[in-house]
């Protein structure tokens, strides 16, 4: 249901992209989704392809995901360390006073178009 | 026919919403209401904090709410019949949270020229309401006890974006492990500026410093 909801607000800004720059036509959309964004590819591409259809600019825009990687913060010996591996409790010292710093993105990085 | 080419755009797909977001803030700040927004997981008690706040309030406020559960017009009527305050049931279509623009078309049915305080009872989820700014004046989020002291850890962002925290359901306290003192660092960790708010919403305990820092930003906001 979260998946909906982004595929409207891409569409939001695209428009708002496509005057700014007099586009007719949108072929892609390429995506930045952090590791732990929550964002499932599998589900945006299946909404955005039902959402599309109502918009000439973007109806045969191709969704494409780019994935970055999470990493977490250890506040007690002031290490980084891979999220998705690891979690919670930080491998270098068992502290869990730990947050993510980066992980949680969901970007538009480029489109293309004319 | 033109030819196609790449247009950069590196742009969190929020910014449109926070934009509107900030829009509409403004707006609300020019016509003296204040916009509150409230998030929780389901059952940890908006609505029945909300029918109290409401009664404490509504001499000196005057106080409309928004009710935008998934699909249900349960809690509207609720408001309806406890307090009298105007509510009106928004209708999110299925979807997690509200953006800025639905908060606004809200507020547009609702009527903001007679109203100091518009409350906005989020849809009940931790994650999505966290990342679509309303446009709200102030954030305020339920915890309640049965939901356990480790809840700032798991879902840390709705903790940065809030500015109050009502720790409700403070009546089962001896029925839980829940660590009061624990929630607090947790939380302050994640917002050190938080203001933390204890209650039980059944008896109303607690309610009076919750009620009072609500008025204290709402005279603020509309001055
Ligand atoms: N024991 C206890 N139950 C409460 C308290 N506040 C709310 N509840 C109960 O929790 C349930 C959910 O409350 P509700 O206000 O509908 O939650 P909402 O889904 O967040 O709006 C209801 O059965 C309430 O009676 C409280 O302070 N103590
Ligand atoms: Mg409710
Ligand atoms: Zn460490």
């Amino acid at each position: 249901m979260h998946e909906l909801g982004i595929v409207v607000h891409i569409t939001k800004t695209l428009k708002g992209i496509a005057k700014e720059n007099q586009l007719k036509e949108i072929a892609s959309v390429s995506l930045e989704l952090g590791e732990v964004s929550g964002v499932i590819p599998e589900i945006l591409t299946d909404c955005w392809n039902y959402y599309r259809k109502k918009f000439p600019l973007i109806e045969e825009a191709e969704l494409k995901f780019e994935t970055l990687p999470a990493v977490t913060y250890c506040e007690d010996c002031e290490k980084t360390y891979p999220t998705v591996q690891y979690g919670k409790k930080c491998p270098h010292c068992g502290s869990d006073h730990t947050y993510l710093i980066a992980g949680n993105e969901c970007n538009i990085k480029e489109i293309e178009a004319c | 026919m033109d030819s196609m080419r790449i247009i950069e755009v590196k742009q969190s797909i929020f910014a449109d919403n926070d934009e509107d977001a900030n829009k509409l803030r403004s707006r609300l700040k020019e016509q003296k209401t204040f916009l509150l927004n409230m998030m929780s997981s389901p059952g940890s008690g908006k609505t029945t904090t909300l029918v109290r706040t409401i009664n404490a309030l509504s001499d000196r406020l005057r106080i409309g709410v928004m009710e935008a559960d998934i699909d249900s017009d349960v809690d509207a009527w609720t408001i309806a019949e406890k307090t009298s305050a105007k509510t009106i049931q928004l209708h999110t279509g299925g979807m997690c949270h509200l953006d800025a623009d639905m908060t606004r078309q809200g507020l547009k049915e609702l009527g903001t020229e007679e109203i100091d305080l518009a409350v906005l009872e989020n849809v009940g989820n931790l994650v999505c309401p966290a990342e679509f700014d309303t446009g709200a004046s102030k954030n305020v989020m339920i915890l309640s006890v049965p939901e356990g002291h480790d809840k700032p850890l798991k879902y840390p962002l709705i903790f940065t974006v809030c500015d109050a925290l009502i720790i409700n359901k403070i009546d089962v306290l001896p029925y839980f492990d829940f660590d009061m003192d624990l929630v607090r660092e947790y939380a302050k960790r994640r917002n050190p500026k938080l203001k933390i708010f204890p209650i039980c919403a059944k008896t109303g305990e607690g309610m009076e410093a919750w009620c009072d820092w609500l008025y204290q930003e709402v005279m603020e906001w509309n001055k």
